[in-house]
């Protein structure tokens, strides 16, 4: 299969023409004469970038297909620039087996919009009691590389331990969804002025940042690698700067929404906006890009968590946490980053595909543009603007919460290992 | 006005005309044998209530019959709701069937918010004009509560603006303290609350009030003291070590009451826990505005719904 | 007193599409209130004791209350009787509550004595339709049985919807729908005064 792209700008800079054969990159360079039966694509100095990597999808299956399948969530990723995904193990049957992971793996290949990772449990169940196999899941076909109990925290000291040190000798990730649940009891709003006006009890950031402390000291003993999930205070960044500095292997990731929004969208009480860990102040905001530019923070990743309808039209307390994120996240983060100039392109490239294929230890994504590569790419259009409506993104939820807003930004074409799998906001 | 949700939604002025209409309406009930205004004939009131609550239940459901409104009650208990209906379901079913208000009572925080939200967007396809009355909202608000406290100041001190009024107990927790600090601070009162550091909300300090956590020091200035009623189960959340304890620093006793100047009021939304936050000589003191409060409780709902039903409602 | 009787938008305050007209002036209206009390006197007095009996002045607000007092005031200054003085506001009675945004209550005071069995003046500034004095007979049979009901009012001007009719009448008034009635006293709006204006809009109404 040969596809021509006519006229790129690799990370915006100068426009080229890119060959790519049996899904490698095969030439670049300029007015490349294009082999018979090759699928042209015209880029029209649009940006190309690697394809987007997602350390943090919920795709709800299997169990929750209600809200997500792994096809839709795979056509939602394909439609937002994401070549590969890592889908999170808060399933029903929870992730925490080779056979459930294998599964997962080989559904997302099947339906073959992106490439889809498994993300193993790292406790039985979720409960936080009992080592999950992990060895075994990472030795499985589905090969997973990152554990995560998302949804919950790992509390039990003793366990994140071992699970780290465990870890070490495997060369995988523990990813950490960081809540003090014993702070967060009954939790439903950033604890701060807002939460208190609204009557809703609050998540202090506290309960972040002791944890992300706590697993900082844990990975250092263990030299283990420990990635921290969507941070959201700028008190964890603090944490987080003074582990790196004392050489901790720890990656971290922030949400697009955590770039943008802030708690003052919670007086209506509409629970699109209720999300874990909550949204939180424009200081935390201003934190955030400001840590994501500096690297602090290492990628973003989107959370993507659809919820039906059922889950999302109730009262607040009532509803389940959880917000739309891979048809967005490349509008969101040219709009907090790149166009007030803290972020440029290779900058995007950085968070949002290399880094993070990095972390999750993958091979063929977030590789450079280069001759010999594996052409798992997105092109961008940076001066296009699209208004976001929930109903015609392409998971089988709806709750988005930028509904009816104007973002910059389109993806263009996602590549994925040289086919194309959506060219101008449909799926080929 | 559609909807009574919050406080925030009246104005000064607005306020004050609710209170208007209540002084009026007990007024134009003063010594008539049939307590029944026709103002509100024709119209259906629902109460809609998850919470137990008979006094608010029972003030509400006299209020609209008192104004001749067609009023139902429907408790959540032994109701389609606790099949498991949504609360948007049984919202829209009663405004279907002809409710021209529904007054909610429910544990979630914002849930009359969204129920006039779900009122409003059917409005759009049906037609159906239901308004919401939020009687009682989790921990947020209780909008009706605060306008027959502030009546009955009003009533008792003679005015509202620049007297000084002390909240006292679980703000934490206390949706009528909320109501009360900022329906007060928009009438002009200079409001202070008064709690232990742990039932005081994170974010207090941007509240229109002052905030105090040692009540002797501010007994002596006030006008008018708002006792909160104090659930002993949250001594098994730490917030305090043991009701003893409580009433020894925040319980409004005898010789605590003597603080207070002589023309000062003691109010209380109940129900009371005499003993706890309340000792009983002060709770049945001339002093103490309490029955005053339930009875304006009365006028100031037929005012909400006067203010809701009786005009034009485009 | 409610403002259908004036003519023109409610509660709004009145717009004049031309100058007012002056109807009454302070003296006139000092005058025809003197004049209505004189006849409220002869009219109610006990033929065979002289006295006053059991008669109330209720005034429906927001001016009827005012000129109640009024009346009042003149009824003792003449007749040496201090007669009781109250309101009782019309507005939960009436029947066009729903056509118009939400209208403020007016004050209800029954004066201690009741008025079972008395003889009660119902007392406003203006008569038109007759709905409000309907409405204001209602409110007041909630406070108790009159013997009889009479009404007083400073202008009658036409266009009666209702088999209603005053007893005490100061100045008959023929207008036509589209015109107001502006009536003021020194108490409420700082100065005495009838007259007449045309309101900004209407549609159909001849000059």
């Amino acid at each position: 299969m040969t596809l021509l792209i006519r006229n790129a700008r690799p990370y915006g800079e100068d426009a080229v023409d890119l060959l790519v054969e049996d899904g490698v990159i095969t030439a670049i360079g300029t007015d490349l004469e294009a082999p018979e039966d090759a699928e042209v694509l015209a880029a029209d100095d649009q940006v190309l970038l690697p394809g987007f990597v997602d350390l943090h999808t919920h795709l709800r299956e299997p169990g929750g297909e209600e809200s997500e399948t792994i096809a839709s969530g795979s056509a939602a990723a394909a439609l937002g620039g994401y070549t590969a995904v890592f889908a999170m193990p808060n399933t029903d049957p929870v992730a925490d087996s080779d056979v459930v992971c294998e599964h997962v793996r080989r559904r997302g290949a099947e339906v073959g919009l992106v490439d889809v990772y498994a993300v193993g449990a790292v406790t039985v169940g979720l409960e936080g009691v009992k080592m999950a196999e992990l060895g075994t899941m990472a030795r499985s076909r589905a090969q997973v590389r990152m554990f995560s109990d998302d949804g919950r925290c790992v509390h039990d000291p003793v366990i994140m331990r071992r699970a780290l040190e465990y870890a070490s000798a495997l060369d995988v990730v523990i990813a950490q969804h960081a809540e003090d649940h014993r702070l967060t009891t009954g939790a439903q709003a950033h604890e701060g002025v807002v939460a208190s006006r609204l009557g809703l009890a609050g998540w202090p950031a506290t309960a972040e940042e002791t944890i992300v402390a706590r697993d900082c000291a844990l990975a250092r003993e263990a030299g283990a690698a420990l990635h921290v999930c969507h941070v959201s205070s700028a008190r964890t960044i603090d944490v987080l700067r003074a582990a790196k500095a004392q050489g901790v292997r720890v990656s971290a990731e922030v949400t697009p929404h955590h770039l943008l929004l802030t708690d003052a969208r919670l007086t209506g009480y509409d629970p699109v906006n209720k999300v874990n860990p909550p949204l939180r102040t424009g200081v935390d905001t201003e934190a955030m890009r400001a840590a994501l530019a500096e690297g602090v923070i290492d990628v973003v990743a989107t959370d993507h968590a659809p919820h039906a309808a059922q889950y999302k039209d109730t009262e607040w307390s009532a509803a389940k946490p959880g917000m739309l994120g891979l048809q967005t996240a490349l509008s969101v983060v040219v709009h907090t980053m790149v166009e007030p100039g803290l972020l440029d392109w290779r900058g995007v490239a950085k968070v949002m595909s290399e880094r993070p294929a990095e972390i999750g230890n993958l091979p063929d994504h977030g590789r450079p543009i280069a001759e010999g590569e594996p052409a798992n790419l997105a092109l961008v259009d940076p001066e296009g603007v699209w208004t976001v409506r929930g109903d015609k993104l392409a998971s089988r939820a709806a709750n988005t919460p930028y509904e009816g807003m104007r973002l910059p930004a389109t993806v263009t074409a996602t590549i994925l290992r040289g086919r194309v799998t959506a060219l101008n906001g449909e799926l080929t | 006005m559609k909807h009574l949700l919050s406080v925030t939604d009246l104005d000064a002025a607005a306020a004050t005309g609710l209170l208007d209409t209540a002084a009026r309406l007990k007024q134009a009930l003063l010594g008539r044998e049939v307590r029944k205004l026709p103002t509100l004939r024709g119209r259906t009131v629902i109460t809609m209530f998850y919470e137990d609550s008979t006094r608010t239940r029972v003030s509400f459901e006299i209020a609209g019959k008192w104004m001749s409104a067609d009023t139902v009650n429907v408790s959540a208990k032994g109701s389609s709701v606790s099949k498991g209906e949504s609360l948007r379901d049984t919202a829209l079913t009663l405004s279907a069937m002809g409710a021209d208000c529904v007054i909610v009572r429910h544990p979630a925080s914002g849930s009359a918010h969204r129920i006039a939200s779900w009122a409003d967007r059917d409005q759009e396809t049906t037609g159906t004009h239901t308004s919401v009355v939020n009687a009682g909202d989790g921990t947020h608000e209780h909008p009706t509560q605060a306008l027959l406290d502030a009546a009955t100041i009003r009533e008792r001190l003679g005015g509202i603006a620049g007297r000084r009024i002390g909240i006292v107990g679980d703000v934490l927790h206390s949706r009528v303290a909320r109501s009360n600090v900022f329906l007060l601070a928009t009438l002009g009162a200079e409001v202070v609350v008064v709690a232990p550091p742990t039932l005081l909300p994170v974010g207090v300090a941007e509240w229109p009030c002052r905030v105090s956590s040692v009540l002797d020091a501010e007994l002596p200035a006030l006008d008018a003291v708002m006792m909160l009623r104090v659930q002993a189960e949250r001594m098994h959340g730490s917030f305090f070590p043991s009701a003893r304890e409580y009433a020894i620093g925040y319980g409004l006793s005898a010789d605590r009451a003597a603080l207070l100047p002589e023309h000062a009021i003691v109010m209380h939304p109940g129900p009371m826990v005499r003993g706890m936050e309340i000792a009983p000589s002060v709770a049945d003191a001339p002093s103490a505005a309490i029955l005053g409060q339930v009875r304006n409780g009365v006028h100031v709902r037929m005012a909400v719904l006067y203010h809701l039903l009786a005009g034009a409602t485009s | 007193m409610t403002d259908d009787r004036r003519g023109g938008p409610a509660d709004a305050g009145t717009e004049q599409g031309s100058p007012a007209r002056e109807l009454l002036s302070a003296a006139d209206v000092t005058r025809t209130i003197a004049r209505i009390a004189h006849q409220i006197i002869e009219k109610v007095a006990d033929p065979h004791g002289g006295g006053l009996g059991h008669t109330v002045l209720i005034g429906i607000p927001t001016r009827g209350t005012t000129l109640a007092a009024r009346l009042g005031a003149a009824i003792a200054e003449f007749s040496g009787t201090t007669l009781p003085v109250g309101s009782v506001d019309a507005t939960l009675y009436r029947d066009d509550l729903r056509r118009r945004p939400t209208r403020p209550l007016g004050a209800t005071d029954v004066p201690d004595g009741g008025i079972d069995d008395a003889l009660v003046v119902l007392v406003d500034d203006v008569l038109m339709s007759g709905r409000t004095v309907r409405a204001a007979l209602d409110a007041l049979a909630e406070h108790g049985r009159p013997r009889a009901v009479q009404l007083a009012v400073l202008v009658d001007r036409g266009h009666r919807e209702l088999p209603i009719r005053a007893d005490y009448v100061g100045k008959n008034v023929p207008t036509a729908r589209d015109e107001q009635i502006l009536v003021r006293f020194t108490e409420i709006d700082g100065v005495d005064g009838v007259s007449l204006a045309r309101t900004i809009g209407t549609t159909g109404g001849a000059e």
